[in-house]
């Protein structure tokens, strides 16, 4: 597989070579645990204020500076402080940790025991996808290879510090992605997102004591920014946006799949990277970080002023492909999933398909998110099969309205958002759909099984 | 209030209030007498926040992010910063300076909203649900909700008629998945068997594989469901709700004294609820005491005085009894399950003929570490205030036995007690003259010479002190028997007819008399007695050791930690 050469790979260096296993062999032969070795001579703090110097950003999904979530610890409770690594991934369109994880399983270790050892955890869980049993046993197998050679375990390096690695496979849910959620389930329970305040993973996480969680990409960034330092790290992309990122792109495009780059605009990634619309198709809108985020619509200008007051004008494929350049337009960077719907695809439909996920992965704790995704896959389904009714926007519109900020988790706004962007940016689209779609005569009875049948 | 430099103050919807730190917003606003909708929330449960239907909205004084410095209005008053989004008033504790809306627009259209999300798949089966008339759903629609449905889509269709266990049904449809029930068990019964099964609107309530809800706790969730979704097998269907009249009365089950609430319709009980009482069993109850309204009417009730097993009036039971308590060689075995007043009636016949004993039985169970201490009965406590017996009774009449053995008591006067029960052999009982007052069918009123038919607890009033040394009262839910006589009207009687002097025959004129006496109960009336109660000084009796356990020290589950 050869890499595009706009593609900047550091994360993913190693994964898709020919001949690269991933054995420990292998990964110390291209100078893996190296960092690690380094890590254990350095304070601890010395470490987090790397991290955070860095401005290494959150990769899951809201971006937050990761240097700054270590620094909430509670330090003063005297409980153990636990480390968890988000690898649910279970975002809709992406697929960028699992490369990591079943390519370059020893990274993702060697991030985790620097982050440990920097934040003086206790002990770190690997919260891994149930879809994933290969990289569950890729891991496991991994953290076999890393004992015996004392990079995992009991006084690591004899530096005094024991930190275990717990893989834990997950519970084959949506939800046990959301970092509260994902501790209930890690405690062997419902994956029930907590409610926050109290429960601050930093203060009351995993069995109640402090907790980092944090996702698979952010981790192994960890041991790269303490090879390059920070300030080099922090060349790397534009401020605040430090970094490269693996963006796994879908759908209309001619060479869909992850790309790890930093630096460029969405246009240089859809077009000159994933090669463009397919043959005869035009790119109708891109959804940038994960099916949850505001879609974007070709052919919308973006306009605005920057943190420095400049303004900006930006069509589609000029959007700074990065976190605050994809929120000033509006949306996202999420987790890094971009789907690609050309012209083939219809707005109603791909919406009707978002609302069956949410609607069925919704954990059901409350009501605005229960009620109101159920609620939404039916109308969008019923639309869909024919039975269309000329309120249906409004409504949509509405009940889209009642559950945006009025939930226990981000759960909430990820069925909110596609819902008023889509609409917002494609109403017209659903007038004429629903227009078409009610003359034709649905068929009620599909109508009905989609409807009733989760 | 002494505490007052802890308190601090919030303000709601413009008003400034002192509460305690930590305190949450639906409480707080409660002080004010607002009402915060609330269906997950429960003051006795730990916060779930998951129904939303509290939603508020929620400021804070703002600082300068540059200098640190609050920031104020031009009027000079502190300004608050308003959050985007609204949150939770049940989650929501106070602090200093914290500012909330409960009737904003943004406020009141959150309810709304919540209102119309449970209601689009709830089966709006009010006319056969048993909820109706004290159902939170209903009322919060019909004051927070549109009026009307935008739903016109297929309803869930979810297992309507479920046994949890013996004494619960559930209709998972009317659920509103508010999870109190859960936790409920989890953390108040300490027995973990519900759980939600499936995800989002499809979620289900359900029994853990191979368990039921059959903890003597389990009928709290049907109180606690603030809809028709868990239903006491034993009411349902059974009575509307609106029919019932509710009365005040206590558990006799145990020394806890579980305050209740007992509902009857035209003289037929038909369930009896937990009352709240923070100092005693919060919002709680045992499923065993929900049951005992069913001695009423049961089959072995004495309906009817008898002499010589004949039947005869109460009156002339009373003249018999009395005379028969002339003849000397009394011993009086007096009931735990008595109301204070009638231990003092019994205090006085007993002094008056100079008894050859009084004794009380003891009942002892397992102390269930919740609201069932060991102590089963009721007033023991009572009747070591009221002087009848001076120390702490044992579970077996031995010493009375031998007395009856030794020809020393020729007569027992027995309230309420079996006398077999009590550990008499069938030979010590058929030695002695029985004078039994009691309501249920037993070896001692089969035997006695002379029966006087009782009330039970539910067809009169009295009082009752716990194991806290609390006064409280119990009163009249149905009218009992017709052949049946007041217990305290009885011994009062027989107390009049032996000394010649009128004694008080009802609980309130009674209480002139005891309240009187320079005792611990100085000041006290039955009509003014609190229905929380009061705590009396038990120090007189702190040297007994009194077989509570740990029930004594009931704890409510108190909320997890939360952070400063
Ligand atoms: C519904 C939902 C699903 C999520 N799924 C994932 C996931 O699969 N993987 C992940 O890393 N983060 C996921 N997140 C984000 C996590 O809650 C959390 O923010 C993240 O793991 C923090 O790691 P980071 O700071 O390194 O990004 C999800 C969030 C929500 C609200
Ligand atoms: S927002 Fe949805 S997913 Fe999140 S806690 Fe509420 S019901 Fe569960
Ligand atoms: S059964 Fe009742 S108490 Fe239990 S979750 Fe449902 S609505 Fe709440
Ligand atoms: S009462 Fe349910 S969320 Fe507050």
């Amino acid at each position: 597989m050869s890499v595009h050469p706009k593609e900047q790979r550091i994360i993913l260096k190693y994964a898709d070579e020919p001949g690269y296993t991933p054995d420990i062999d292998c990964y110390m032969k291209n100078g893996g645990y190296e960092m690690l070795k380094k890590a254990v001579g350095m304070e601890k703090q010395a470490i987090c204020d790397e991290v955070k110097n860095s401005q290494l950003r959150g990769r899951g999904g809201a971006g937050f500076p990761a240097g700054v979530k270590w620094s909430f610890v509670d330090r003063k409770s005297g409980k153990p402080v636990y480390m968890v690594c988000n690898c649910d991934e279970s975002e809709p369109g992406t697929f960028k940790d699992r490369q990591i994880v079943h390519k370059d399983p020893h990274q993702l270790i060697e991030g985790i025991i620097i982050s440990s050892f920097a934040t003086d955890c206790a002990k770190a869980f690997i919260y891994i996808r149930e879809e994933m049993p290969k990289g569950a046993e890729i891991l496991n197998q991994a953290i076999k290879e890393a004992k015996e050679k004392n990079f995992v375990g009991d006084d690591i390096l004899g530096s005094g510090y024991s930190c275990d690695i717990v893989v834990h496979r997950g519970a084959a849910a949506y939800i046990c992605g959301e970092e509260t959620g994902l501790i209930e389930s890690l405690e062997g329970k419902r994956a029930n997102p907590r409610i926050k305040p109290p429960y601050f993973p930093a203060v009351l996480g995993l069995y109640m004591c402090p907790t980092i969680v944090n996702n698979v990409e952010t981790l192994c960034n960890v041991l790269h920014i303490l090879r390059m330092g920070a300030d080099e790290f922090a060349k790397i992309g534009r401020p605040n946006n430090t970094g490269t990122r693996i963006w796994c792109v879908s759908g209309g495009v001619k060479r869909p799949g992850y790309y790890e780059v930093a630096g460029i605009t969405l246009g240089e990634l859809v077009y000159d990277i994933c090669g463009g619309p397919k043959d005869g198709r035009t790119i109708k809108a891109i959804i940038p970080g994960g099916s949850s985020m505001k879609i974007l619509k070709s052919g919308e200008r973006f306009t605005g002023k920057d943190r420095d007051g400049n303004g900006y004008d930006w069509g589609i494929e000029d959007i700074p492909l990065d976190y605050d350049g994809i929120a000033a337009a509006g949306s996202m960077s999420g987790s890094g999933g971009m789907m690609v719907l050309d012209d083939s695809v219809e707005i109603p439909v791909a919406l009707a398909n978002l609302m069956a996920f949410y609607s069925h992965e919704s954990c059901g704790q409350c009501t605005p998110c229960r009620e109101g995704s159920l609620w939404l896959k039916k109308i969008t389904t019923r639309m869909v099969h024919g039975q269309a009714r000329p309120d249906d926007v409004d409504l949509m519109k509405s009940v889209a309205d009642q559950i945006e900020g009025r939930t226990i988790c981000a759960f909430g706004f990820a069925v909110a958002w596609p819902v008023q962007s889509y609409l917002a940016k494609f109403e017209d689209e659903f007038r004429e759909f629903a227009e078409r779609h009610s003359r034709m005569g649905g068929d009620r009875t599909a109508a009905k099984e989609l409807a009733c049948n989760h | 209030m002494e505490e007052k430099e802890n308190l601090i103050t919030v303000n709601i919807d413009g008003q400034d209030l002192q509460v305690p730190p930590g305190m949450n917003m639906v409480e707080a606003a409660a002080i004010l007498g607002k009402e915060i909708p609330h269906y997950c929330y429960h003051p006795k449960l730990t916060i779930a926040g998951n129904c939303r239907m509290c939603l508020v909205e929620l400021g804070m004084p703002g600082r300068d992010r540059a200098t640190g410095e609050p920031m104020v209005n031009k009027d000079g008053t502190p300004k608050i910063m308003w959050m985007p989004g609204p949150a939770i008033g049940c989650g929501t504790k106070a602090a200093p300076g914290l500012h909330i809306k409960t009737d904003s627009p943004k406020a009141l259209e959150s309810r709304e909203a919540v209102t119309e999300f449970l209601l689009i798949n709830h089966p709006l089966d009010c006319p056969i649900c048993d909820q109706a008339g004290e159902c939170t759903l209903q009322e919060f629609s019909s004051s927070h909700g549109r009026g009307y449905s935008r739903f016109i889509e297929q309803k869930n269709v979810k297992p309507k008629r479920t046994r949890l266990g013996p004494r619960v049904t559930l209709d998972d449809e009317r659920c509103v998945l508010c999870s109190r029930c859960i936790r409920f068990c989890d953390e108040v019964a300490g027995d973990s068997v519900l759980g939600f099964t499936d995800r989002g609107s499809y979620s289900t309530l359900t029994c853990f594989p191979g368990k039921e809800l059959a903890n003597n706790y389990s009928l709290n969730t049907v109180d606690i469901c603030p809809v028709g979704a868990l239903t006491s097998t034993d009411f349902r269907f059974k009575m509307r709700v609106w029919f019932l009249k509710e009365t005040n009365s206590i558990d006799f089950e145990t020394s806890v004294g579980v305050n209740t609430v007992v509902s009857a319709r035209e003289g037929t009980i038909y369930r009896v609820k937990p009352r709240r009482n923070d100092q005693v069993n919060d919002t709680w109850m045992p499923d065993s005491g929900r049951e005992l309204y069913k001695q009423v009417e049961s089959d072995d009730r004495l309906i009817q005085c008898t002499i010589d097993s004949l039947a005869t009036s109460a009156v002339d039971a009373i003249a018999k009894a009395s005379e028969c308590l002339q003849g000397g060689g009394v011993a009086i075995v007096g009931s735990g399950q008595c109301s204070v007043e009638e231990q003092f009636a019994l205090k006085a016949i007993s002094d008056g003929i100079g008894a050859k004993g009084v004794y009380l039985v003891a009942r002892y169970g397992k102390d269930d570490g919740i609201l069932m201490s060991v102590d089963r009965n009721p007033n023991v406590r009572g009747a070591l205030m009221a002087g009848l017996v001076n120390d702490l009774p044992d579970e077996q009449l031995g010493e009375l036995g031998a007395k009856i053995d030794s020809g020393e008591v020729t007569t027992v006067f027995s309230v309420k007690e079996d006398l077999i029960a009590g550990g008499l052999t069938e030979d010590q009982v058929g030695k002695v003259k029985i004078i039994y007052l009691g309501t249920h069918e037993n070896t001692t009123s089969s035997l006695a010479d002379v029966l006087i038919a009782g009330l039970t607890q539910f067809e009169k009033s009295g009082t009752v002190i716990n194991q806290q040394f609390r006064l409280q009262k119990f009163s009249r839910v149905v009218p009992g028997p017709g052949g049946a006589i007041e217990d305290l009207y009885a011994l009062a009687t027989i107390q009049a007819n032996l000394s010649g002097e009128s004694f008080p025959s009802t609980v309130g004129s009674l209480w002139k008399q005891i309240g009187t006496e320079g005792s611990v109960f100085e000041g006290i009336s039955f009509q003014s007695l609190s229905d929380q109660g009061e705590l009396l000084d038990g120090s007189a009796f702190e040297h007994f050791s009194f077989r509570e356990g740990k029930s004594l020290h009931f704890e409510p589950k108190k909320e997890a930690l939360a952070i400063e």
